[in-house]
């Protein structure tokens, strides 16, 4: 059998929508038998954070920076119309009412089709993250170089 | 058209039908035919576009009153 596509999505962004997105073309493309990786980077390392518990950092900036950016699947606004939440929380309840996967379940969807899950690095040492600030579905921890490799080989590489 | 398994998708959007048929032809066997009921019309160019994809015959679809009834014959073991 000849060796499967392979498919890498950047998840850069760290809003509701925009991880809807990624999740919605990674499940399918996981679907359509492709090999499927998604690097968290920046603000998409968000998605990707456990949404309890306290985020433990050390330093005044990177304390502020990680209590003003807490992330977490629960709480990522919209890039539109968040509306201080509101309409964030009227935008899951229309997706709710025509049975959208939230996004939780995506994420949950993503790792029963075999969607590789990388986190980048250079975030985790400038945010000054532990890796436990993360699910445990993240596959990997790795850099820029992990993601061109992957992508070189990609017939389609995203930026979301 | 005679079907082995219907699968109801009504009320799902993509790419939900076409993940609910991954999982709903992986239960078949190599030659059975699946009927995937829905009321979203993407599923009739996502359909043929996914079964080219993962390698299973594509056998058509038709829609009545806003329903989309679209047939797959299972090819391969997926």
């Amino acid at each position: 059998m000849a060796e499967k596509e392979k498919v890498t999505i950047v998840v850069f962004s760290g809003e509701l929508d925009k991880a809807l997105a990624s999740f919605n073309i990674a499940n399918t493309a996981a679907s359509m038998g492709m090999d499927v990786t998604m690097f968290f980077t920046f603000w998409g390392m968000n998605v990707i954070k456990k949404n309890r518990g306290r985020l433990k950092s050390k330093g005044l900036m990177r304390k502020m920076l990680n209590w003003m950016n807490r992330g977490g699947s629960q709480r990522l606004p919209l890039s539109k119309f968040h509306m201080f939440g509101l309409g964030t929380w009227m935008m899951k309840k229309l997706m709710g009412e025509v049975r959208m996967p939230s996004l939780e379940d995506s994420i949950a969807l993503a790792k029963r089709l075999g969607v590789k899950f990388v986190a980048c690095t250079t975030t985790i040492g400038t945010m000054g993250l532990a890796e436990d600030a993360f699910i445990p579905e993240v596959d990997s921890f790795a850099g820029a170089a992990t993601f061109l490799g992957e992508a070189r080989k990609g017939t389609v590489n995203l930026f979301i | 058209m005679k079907a082995d398994a219907v699968l109801d998708c009504i009320g799902l959007y993509c790419p939900m039908p076409i993940i609910e048929t991954t999982d709903k032809i992986g239960e078949m066997k190599v030659g059975q035919v699946l009927e995937v009921l829905a009321d979203d019309r993407g599923i009739m160019t996502d359909m043929p576009a996914w079964c080219e994809s993962v390698g299973h015959e594509f056998l058509g679809g038709e829609e009545k009153d806003g329903e989309y009834r679209v047939y797959v014959r299972k090819r391969v073991v997926s």
